[in-house]
């Protein structure tokens, strides 16, 4: 049993529990970080020249951010999966599920490596122009919360989850639904990042 | 979430695939209508009209928000208000005057 207070049982105040209440005073900080990235997106497609967004975003691959779309939303759905099979006391299943999140993290990072090296190999980088800049600036810092939330999905899987599960059941749910939330947090970056850098 | 007795994380995981597929389709609407010949603007309402409607529900049903705590709510509406001050903040370059005299 953990000696840190209202990790898992709520707390009268709130009703919530810290970790829960915590993470999402962080996301709503990501909020905060993001959204200031986004208003200097706007700021610089404003004061662009005509047809230049248009012409630097024509270079991107929309077949392999479609796809890389149906990974995320695919990696969310069975995050919240996981959840749920801990709350059915279905260990196997949340490995299962989890095990699926994990795939889909990694094969969005590999597709965003191929992207990525498509585009240097064609000679563009974040120098090259302005849409370029603010597009590797955007999905890079979105990669890094990806390559994060990775770290935190493997540690949930490993044989620390089975010691965790074995000592405190509710513990591991608690973790595993406050790791969804940002999990989810990051897929909803990308739902808004898609239409704007890949499709506009 | 608050309750969470097996009846009812069993019928959440019925929802939680019907919000998977909505998402699925919308993805796929959103990439359709990118090929409509519509302008910018209008393009850009469609994009940003479906994007919300796909993050309304991973908010709402794979984070829980339609039953979860006021306090979350709070913190979310005061996020929001900031967010949208935010994007508007770009547009004080429309209107700015300086270097024109």
């Amino acid at each position: 049993m953990s000696s840190i207070p209202y990790i898992v049982e709520e707390r009268p105040d709130t009703g919530l529990n810290n970790s829960k209440l915590g993470v999402w005073i962080f996301l709503a900080s990501e909020v905060m970080l993001f959204g200031g990235l986004f208003s200097a997106y706007v700021f610089l497609r404003l004061a662009a020249p005509e047809g230049d967004f248009d012409y630097w975003g024509a270079k991107l691959n929309v077949p392999m951010a479609t796809f890389n779309t149906m990974m995320l939303i695919t990696s969310s759905v069975t995050m919240v999966m996981s959840w749920a099979s801990l709350k059915l006391k279905q260990f196997d299943k949340y490995k299962i599920y989890l095990g699926i999140t994990i795939l889909c993290a990694i094969g969005f990072l590999c597709v965003k490596y191929f992207e990525y090296t498509g585009k240097f190999h064609h000679g563009i980088y974040p120098s090259s122009s302005t849409f370029m800049g603010i597009y590797f600036t955007l999905t890079g810092l979105h990669v890094l919360h990806i390559v994060g939330g990775l770290f935190v999905l493997i540690y949930l899987w490993t044989s620390q989850a089975d010691k965790m599960w074995a000592e405190n059941p509710d513990l591991l749910a608690n973790r595993v639904e406050v790791t969804g939330l940002y999990w989810h947090f990051v897929d909803l970056v990308w739902i808004f990042l898609f239409p704007i850098l890949y499709l506009l | 979430m608050s309750s969470d007795s097996d009846h009812s994380i069993e019928h959440h995981i019925q929802t939680y695939i019907r919000v998977f597929i909505a998402l699925g389709v919308l993805t796929i609407i959103t990439v359709a209508v990118s090929y409509l010949d519509v302008s910018f603007i209008e393009a850009f309402f469609l994009a940003i009209a479906i994007a919300s409607v796909k993050g309304s529900l991973v908010l709402g049903f794979f984070m829980h928000l339609i039953s979860e705590r006021a306090a979350i709510i709070w913190i979310l509406v005061a996020t929001t208000v900031a967010f949208i001050i935010l994007m508007f903040i770009p547009l004080i370059s429309v209107t700015d005057s300086t270097g024109l005299y």
